[in-house]
């Protein structure tokens, strides 16, 4: 019978974040920010039909960065999770709090027990009712390892997050309008050598002042006239 | 809660019911008594106008020959384009809104597109056979469901039997106790092609019509300020009628009748 190799589980961890960290960074950035009336979530995609920005609940929304397919099915996942639990309980019930917990249950564990890590970061941000003044809006970020983050302000997840993130600290302001977080967003993704055209953006807001489901879309040519 | 996660064998796809069924095992069938008396909805019309359709519903719910609630809410929107009013045993008829609703946000979530609208209606179908169990024990649930069709460009009325069948109206109906009444009422008047305020008020009296003769749908009440719910679906969506445009329309459906003392 042969011996298996000893492994320090110091060295398997390190080498199973590595791994993740650099499937994250071969993606492209995705920013999360709080602005007058909601959450404005920016990613540079070039893809028109795969989301990286989606919508889970009334006032919940999803981001993911990494491998498409594995934070893809983290997104139905989460779906699905809200809409059993609004289901059986109530549509108040559902809160991004205890989806963030469920995901980072998951991931956690699938980086510990499985082979493989999931090669992903992702975003569970929640707009506060229609009456509310943005203390009650939440980001959760939620890395590779199941290791969450909750955010007061804004949130930048994927390849070059700490350049992003120094570009976007300077570039924030409380209570901005949406054209003003959304050009601090596309400056910090684009960087000061290259801009970034409303085709190479996917951009999506969870709308405070929405009765209901608060999550958007905004299509090219609104995007053309916020950056104007 | 732990996050639901299947393998791709086991996956329940777009479905919302697929998914509950995984998660809670199938429903078990279960009798009831005939002699307990089970809260009814009643009356509920749907008919085609110029930019899409106006469906209404009476308000009343009757429990055997009593009257158990004034003020229920029959006509729901299923989603953006469409909505369904329910008739039959309420308990299960509201669950069934509800569930259907979910079914519809949970595909366009999951799938990232809306359903056609006549993927919509025959998801209603299916959900009309689940009930086939108990509709044979008396407890029938006949939903009507219609909407926008936003790539035909036009309004579109779909009606259900206990059986799951599932049939398209092209000009309007009506269902439960007082259907036939309203239906009546409706075809005598009823044009294509009718402005948004006549198609109204010809829903309303369709109601009124079918107050008048079944005891278990209920007229207007000037006294509680309850009248029917009605809404509109047009190419901007699913969009209720103030309650204030509803009485209007029936004050000015009361004052046609009672001129020069015609009392009928």
């Amino acid at each position: 019978m042969s011996m298996p190799f000893y492994v320090a589980p110091e060295q398997l961890m390190k080498d199973k974040a590595d791994y993740a960290r650099k499937g994250i960074a071969r993606g492209r950035a995705l920013v999360a920010t709080l602005y007058t009336d909601g959450i404005l979530l920016a990613a540079e995609n070039p893809s028109r039909t795969l989301h990286k920005v989606s919508e889970i609940y009334d006032r919940i929304a999803f981001a993911g960065v990494g491998k498409f397919n594995e934070f893809d099915s983290l997104r139905v996942a989460g779906v699905r999770h809200a809409d059993t639990k609004g289901y059986s309980y109530s549509r108040e019930d559902v809160d991004a709090r205890s989806l963030a917990n469920a995901y980072a249950q998951l991931i956690g564990q699938v980086f510990t027990h499985d082979m493989k890590p999931m090669e992903v970061e992702i975003l569970v941000a929640e707009v506060g009712g229609s009456t509310s003044d943005g203390a009650e809006d939440q980001l959760y970020h939620i890395l590779y390892d199941g290791t969450v983050f909750d955010e007061t302000r804004f949130t930048v997840l994927g390849g070059e997050a700490e350049a992003i993130t120094s570009r976007m600290e300077a570039a924030f302001q409380p209570a901005m309008s949406l054209a003003d977080a959304l050009k601090a967003a596309t400056g910090a993704l684009a960087g000061p050598e290259r801009t970034l055209a409303p085709a190479d953006l996917e951009v999506a807001v969870l709308d405070r002042r929405q009765e209901r489901r608060a999550f958007r879309r905004i299509p090219d040519d609104e995007l053309t006239a916020l950056l104007a | 809660m732990t996050l639901p996660f299947f393998s791709p064998s086991d996956d329940p796809g777009p479905s919302f019911v697929d998914l509950l069924r995984r998660i809670h095992g199938e429903p078990k069938p279960f009798t009831v008594d005939p002699q307990f008396s089970v809260t009814h909805g009643t009356t509920i019309t749907a008919l085609r106008y110029a930019d899409g359709v106006v469906m209404a519903g009476d308000r009343r719910a009757t429990a055997g020959s009593s009257i158990a609630h004034r003020a229920m809410e029959k006509v729901h929107p299923a989603d953006r384009w469409s909505g369904v009013a329910i008739a039959g045993a309420a308990g299960f008829a509201l669950d069934m809104v509800k569930l259907f609703q979910l079914q519809l946000e949970h595909y366009e979530k999951v799938e990232g597109s809306v359903l056609s609208l006549e993927g919509k209606a025959n998801q209603l179908a299916a959900m009309v056979r689940q009930n086939l169990p108990m509709a044979m024990q008396g407890l029938v649930v006949i939903p009507l469901f219609a909407g926008y069709d936003l790539r035909r460009r036009q309004g579109r009325i779909f009606t259900y039997d206990a059986t799951g069948g599932r049939y398209e109206e092209t000009d309007f109906h009506a269902d439960g106790s007082g259907g036939r009444d309203a239906r009546t009422a409706i075809k005598l008047q009823w044009t294509p092609e009718m402005d948004r305020a006549s198609a109204i008020e010809l829903a309303v009296q369709g109601l009124y019509e079918a107050a008048d003769e079944d005891s278990a749908t209920g007229g207007p009440d000037a006294v509680r300020g309850i009248y029917p719910t009605v809404a509109t679906i047009t190419a901007t969506g699913y969009e209720p009628v103030p309650e204030a445009e509803v009485a209007e329309s029936f004050a000015a459906l009361i004052e046609r009748k009672s001129v020069r003392g015609v009392r009928r």
